[in-house]
């Protein structure tokens, strides 16, 4: 087929929905889909059978509507209304309503902060497609961009878009998109690479999982336009092994593609090839570093080597290699499609567009939220978040994961950007943000990270193997109360010389959150070392005898 | 190679795996999840015989095998508990409902109990953080658990099949 008749196709799809006066949108994500959502969807659709409206109503499953925590979630036709927690018994009361007013003990306001604050780009078709449907994708525009790229622009003239656009690689480093695609593009090899890095390592984030889940066809796109841009012609996407769902919804979408010569030899009629593999993680944090991504790809042990030479000229089995996030790629086909002028007007100076973030913790609205940069903390947590569950005390917040830091709450006014976030000893990571209350002690947070980098350090240089070991030996001292301020001295030497020495990323951000945490809850750590105990009431102090110190 | 494993049709998932890939050594890793997905874990004989397949060194295979935490080298219990071990789990309780378990079923985890109907796992984060504390019952999530709930369902989970 050639892009015309692409166009056509979703043209005549939209319009093939559009005969339908009610669409109820069952939303099909993980969180949703554990809560039993797929019976919801049953059940709407037999009772949209029964009722005698299967002329006038469809239902479908769509891809991640945000609010997890009231899942399962359903809306009726766009914004008339949303309904949480919505059990099979619920289905009957929703299609009888349809025409009327909206059934009001399952409603859930549309206007609330949570969905206003919000920008979606990369989440864009989230929660309007139904992520198994190919039609879907093209009714709105679906692989527009390739097309456009493919047939009106130059490879050059792809990258210095994405330049334009400001773009910063989402998986936490913030690299500039547009300029690592064009060292790739630059360098030489009879081959080359695209790398879509979904080992989505971080406890606590669950962005690429979802964005895999509700919208694989824009990762795709995504993708192919970076093999156009820098040369690649083959693709691999590194996803982890315990995303069946996700990993479900790529394959099929994959498929899907490829029979529609959407991937594969010459793309829609134009010279350019590119194809797509799955590539199953194993569970190994690490193999989120990119260079312990190729030994993973190549079949081997997920240890990182020395950079330079970096993967954009030597790669995956030596040629040159593009890898980017899951939601580095989500941005592509948006910013083709409306222009880089557009991306780079949101967010701040040097932080453009948006971010994807998963909201955690001790937080009412718990679900995926997309915002534009600059933002502050304050409104993340308190008008999009909803404040914190039970009306307890803001702690702090925690972004980055395991190499990233807690803010505290003289923080909250900050702008959430990369510089800001790097300045108070966090980093912006790949999007995983946990509230924490007056409930959690700032000492077990740091030995639970600790814990984590541990056990994951894959072993090969010392620093990281060693001083990840002694780390969380010394805060478990601290949180039974049997350490000495010499012990205290330790750690943050400890913490400087395994952030100086490390191999790898894993080694050297794993000292962040000890840090971040002595640097503003130190009173908290002098409380278990001088006074014998824990302020939050988390840590078990076993001996209480008289501090040595 | 008996004739028994020959015939064996789960052996069969295992050599498709690596036909795909061309029986190259780069297919290890997608080979190993072939064999764990139809024999519930990695057993010798099958490392042995992928070995043969991919000519890749026993020792490299035990090495890539224990690296990664998805493997298992030992027969999983006729019903599994994979408990999150997430930041917003922690938070939220994870060690309390670990004890209790331990405390109930004589398990920590990673292991399985004596009679073999149980075995306790942890996951670094399963991405369900709006439903935590979260595990995951015989494949089915359970969120917002408390230590009650969890040692409630578990015991109701083992004592349906006897």
């Amino acid at each position: 087929m050639t892009p015309e008749e692409f166009k056509n196709l979703g043209e005549a799809h939209r319009k093939k929905r559009e005969k339908f006066d009610h669409v109820i949108n069952v939303c099909t994500a993980a969180a949703c889909v554990s809560l039993q959502s797929e019976k919801v969807k049953d059940e709407l659709t037999k009772q949209v059978k029964e009722q005698g409206k299967k002329d006038t109503c469809r239902v479908s499953g769509t891809g991640c509507l945000g609010l997890c925590a009231s899942g399962p979630l359903v809306t009726v036709n766009k914004d008339q209304a949303l309904y949480g927690g919505v059990k099979p018994e619920d289905a009957s009361d929703i299609v009888k309503n349809i025409e009327k007013k909206p059934v009001k003990r399952l409603q859930i306001p549309t206007d609330m902060p949570f969905f206003a604050r919000q920008t979606k780009i990369a989440l864009e078709h989230c929660g309007k497609t139904d992520p198994e449907v190919l039609n879907d994708y093209l009714a709105l525009e679906g692989y527009e961009a390739l097309f456009n790229c493919l047939t009106t622009m130059e490879p050059i003239e792809v990258i210095d878009t994405m330049v334009k656009s400001g773009l910063r690689g989402r998986g936490g480093g913030g690299y500039p998109v547009g300029l690592k695609w064009s060292t790739v593009q630059k360098s030489v090899g009879t081959r080359k690479y695209v790398i879509c890095n979904a080992d989505e390592g971080d406890p606590g984030a669950f962005m690429d999982r979802s964005m895999l889940e509700s919208d694989p066809h824009s990762i795709i796109e995504g993708m192919a336009i970076a093999g156009y841009a820098v040369g690649a012609s083959h693709g691999y996407v590194y996803i982890r092994g315990e995303y069946p769902l996700a990993i479900k919804r790529l394959k099929a979408a994959i498929k899907q593609a490829e029979r529609q010569n959407l991937l594969g030899k010459n793309i829609c009629g134009t010279p350019f090839s590119f194809d797509l593999e799955i590539r199953l993680g194993a569970g190994a944090f690490v193999c989120g570093e990119e260079t312990a991504l190729i030994a993973s790809i190549e079949g081997r042990r997920g240890a990182p080597r020395p950079r330079p030479p970096y993967p954009a000229q030597y790669g995956l089995w030596g040629y040159p290699t593009l890898i980017n996030n899951v939601e580095t790629f989500a941005n592509v086909s948006a910013i083709i499609r409306k222009g880089a002028d557009y991306y780079a007007s949101i967010g701040t100076e040097r932080s453009k567009g948006t971010k994807v973030f998963a909201l955690a913790g001790s937080i009412n609205n718990t679900g995926l939220i997309e915002v534009p940069m600059g933002i502050t903390l304050r409104e993340v947590v308190y008008d999009i978040g909803g404040g914190i569950v039970g009306g307890k005390k803001f702690k702090a917040v925690q972004t980055g994961g395991p190499s990233g830091g807690c803010i505290p709450d003289e923080y909250l006014d900050m702008k959430v950007d990369y510089e800001s976030l790097a300045q108070v000893g966090s980093i912006m990571g790949s999007g995983g943000m946990i509230v924490m209350d007056e409930t959690s002690c700032m000492v077990d947070v740091a030995k639970y990270f600790m814990e984590f980098c541990r056990s994951e350090s894959c072993g090969k240089c010392a620093p990281c193997r060693v001083g990840t070991a002694q780390m969380h030996n010394l805060l478990t001292l601290i949180s039974q109360g049997k350490a000495t301020m010499h012990d205290m001295e330790l750690l943050e030497e400890l913490c400087d010389v395994v952030r100086n020495t490390s191999l790898c990323g894993l080694g050297q951000t794993a000292a962040n959150p000890v840090l971040s945490t002595i640097r503003f809850f130190r009173d908290e750590y002098l409380a278990h070392i001088k006074d014998r105990t824990c302020p939050a009431g988390v840590c078990t102090i076993e001996h209480k005898e008289e501090a040595v110190l | 190679m008996n004739d028994a494993a020959r015939k064996d049709k789960r052996r069969k998932l295992v050599d498709s795996t690596m036909r795909r890939y061309g029986h190259s050594a780069y297919a290890l890793i997608e080979t190993l999840h072939s064999v764990q997905e139809a024999y519930g874990y990695l057993d010798d004989d099958n490392l042995r015989y992928v070995s043969e397949a991919l000519q890749v060194p026993l020792s490299k295979i035990y090495g890539v095998a224990t690296f990664y935490h998805f493997f298992t080298l030992k027969p999983q219990g006729e019903h599994t508990a994979v408990l999150c071990t997430g930041t917003a789990c922690h938070i939220k309780g994870v060690p309390a409902i670990l004890s209790a378990i331990k405390e109930n079923f004589d398990i920590e985890a990673g292991e399985t109990t004596e009679d073999n109907k149980l075995s306790l796992l942890t996951a670094r984060c399963i991405g369900s953080c709006g439903l935590s504390p979260a595990m995951v019952l015989d494949g089915e999530i359970a969120g917002q658990v408390t230590p009650e709930i969890v040692v409630d369902r578990i015991g109701r989970m083992i004592k349906n099949d006897t």
